[in-house]
């Protein structure tokens, strides 16, 4: 591809005298990716960096440290803790059931409609997030939803007597489990489809047992993509704030909802503070991106 | 094999249980609004309030702008790439994955800070420079479904071929864009346009901070303040969501699956 594309270059600058192509190719050339390029520096990435500069800035506009900081105060590490909980528990949760539920509908030997059925409904539920997901649990988990009146009634566990509470740390990670293992099942059902028939039937002839062609062939080559996957997951959820902000109201302090605060009315009483605030949010979005690239690539040879 | 089998049908019942209890305990909530019957009172009630329409109507509107300017923004450098520059390419698949990594508040807390009233670019200077900027914010956020979508379309297609025969026949940039390009990437398009009405129908938080009437503060508002319309909402959602992911399956069926590629 590379070698033709570069010939048919050097017959055309042959071909024209050079003043002419040269005048004619350099706006040409990037006529097309402007329009990208402009979209993207004015409304990605400068923003994202006044923030990122904002964040080492005092109210004067003079460099200073202060304000990450200040991120030690209690209250704005416990939500970075809770936030950082949440996303993990529910990236973990969602990620083994969302790879269980990918084996058995694969490799489970399931009737073929149930994983195109399955499938489907991933890509639905898996854009099923913000405000209506909370009323959802709301109206299933909240106490006089379905679940915890049917548990009552029927099985005499009163969820709510026992210390559960959807407004609680476990309440947002099993609504935020809702959007995570259907989107774990999209992303590793091909990598398990990856997985091909001869190395099951190579392991067999080598005389490997079922738990060991797992253990040694299986796992070794879906584990980056996985991981990659846990991290995708984590990022996901910690971003997210619509859900956790209907469900909760600000009843419980993560990061976006102290940010959220903190954009509508300064809570914390110093708008650089703020910028901190989201300079944190981008470096731990974005470390786990580096890992997910970084997992990405190890996984893509086996997928060839 | 036999527990293998056991064990899938465990697994795949378990998901079909967690999946699917909480849309019918939704359904049911949802009809429980009159004593003692199962009524639509609730879904009458929502579809006859008026900000449930303005606030609908504002965000269908919001949503065709930002594909729009998503096909504008996006074809063009998708197909430029391919066809020009394709060392481009890995700069270009990274921008459109910041949107994952950059979250949405903070893009949109950069927005209110850059482009405020006293800035160069004051967007929160009127409604409508406002109402441009949420646009332009969903835009953002459609990126990496939008470009991916584009890009798998143009994958299909010989793009340099079909290129150089309109350039033979005298077609100039514009109209190979419009009307060679476009119309063969169209279904994929179509898709990526899809997920963006998805994604931006019911979201919150850039028109929450923006103080735009669109559907997701809506949707919040009454959540905090009503019992019963909140989970007929979420079932309207559902469908809607359930809707744009059916279209773009059934799309799908219709997309070239490859062309002959010389090179």
């Amino acid at each position: 591809m590379t070698d033709l594309s570069l010939s048919n270059q050097t017959i055309s600058g042959k071909t024209a005298p050079p003043s002419e192509a040269r005048a004619l190719r350099l706006p040409t050339q990037w006529m097309g990716v402007a329009p990208f390029f402009i979209f993207a520096v004015m409304f990605l990435i400068l923003p994202t960096l006044y923030l990122m500069l904002g964040a080492f800035q005092n109210e004067a506009g003079e460099f200073t440290l202060e304000n990450l900081i200040a991120l030690s105060e209690p209250n704005i590490v416990a939500a970075y803790l809770i936030s950082i909980k949440v996303s993990l528990a529910s990236a973990l949760i969602g990620a083994f059931a969302g790879l269980a539920i990918a084996i058995a509908i694969v490799r489970g030997g399931l009737p073929s409609w149930i994983r195109s059925a399955t499938l489907t409904f991933s890509g639905v539920a898996s854009n099923f997030a913000g405000v209506p997901l909370a009323f959802a649990f709301l109206a299933t988990l909240g106490r006089l939803g379905l679940a915890t009146v049917i548990l009552n009634t029927v099985f005499g566990l009163n969820i709510y007597a026992h210390g559960f509470n959807i407004l609680s740390f476990w309440g947002l990670t099993l609504t935020y489990v809702y959007f995570q293992i259907p989107l774990m099942v999209v992303i590793i059902v091909p990598a398990i489809d990856g997985l091909k028939k001869e190395w099951g039937e190579a392991a067999a002839t080598l005389g490997a047992t079922t738990a060991q062609y797992w253990r040694m062939v299986v796992i070794p080559v879906i584990w980056p993509s996985f991981l990659g996957t846990v991290i995708l997951l984590f990022a996901n959820a910690f971003g997210a704030i619509a859900t956790a902000y209907a469900l909760t109201g600000s009843s419980l302090n993560i990061v976006p909802i102290l940010l959220y605060a903190q954009i509508r009315g300064d809570v914390l009483h110093n708008a650089h503070l703020g910028y901190a605030i989201a300079f944190g949010m981008i470096v731990i979005t974005g470390l786990a991106n580096v890992f997910y690239i970084w997992f990405r690539t190890r996984s893509e040879r086996w997928l060839k | 094999m036999k527990t293998g089998r056991f064990w899938a049908w465990v697994v795949f019942i378990l998901g079909a249980a967690y999946f699917f209890i909480p849309l019918i305990a939704t359904a049911e909530f949802s009809m429980r609004m009159r004593r003692g019957a199962y009524s639509f009172d609730a879904y009458q009630i929502v579809l006859g309030d008026a900000r449930f329409q303005a606030t609908f109507m504002y965000s269908v509107v919001a949503a065709i702008f930002t594909i729009i300017l998503g096909v504008l923004v996006v074809v063009p450098a998708a197909y430029w790439i391919r066809l020009r520059l394709p060392q481009l390419r890995p700069i270009v698949e990274f921008i459109t994955l910041l949107p994952l990594v950059i979250p949405a508040i903070v893009i949109v807390f950069g927005y209110i800070r850059m482009y405020g009233s006293n800035s160069p670019l004051p967007f929160l200077a009127n409604d409508t420079a406002t109402n441009a900027l949420l646009v332009i914010g969903y835009a953002t956020l459609s990126l990496p479904y939008m470009y991916r979508a584009v890009d798998t379309g143009l994958r299909t297609i010989d793009v340099r071929t079909l290129t150089e025969a309109a350039q033979i026949l005298g077609a100039g940039w514009s109209t190979i864009i419009t009307r060679v390009i476009l119309p063969n990437v169209l279904i994929a398009v179509l898709s990526g346009a899809f997920l963006t009405f998805a994604i931006v129908i019911g979201e919150f938080t850039m028109a929450s901070l923006l103080n735009r009437p669109a559907f997701g503060p809506y949707l919040q508002n009454i959540g905090a303040n009503r019992a019963y319309e909140p989970a007929a909402l979420a079932i309207i959602a559902f469908a809607i969501t359930w809707g744009c992911m059916s279209l773009i399956q059934i799309l799908s069926r219709f997309a070239p699956k490859s062309a002959n590629r010389p090179n």
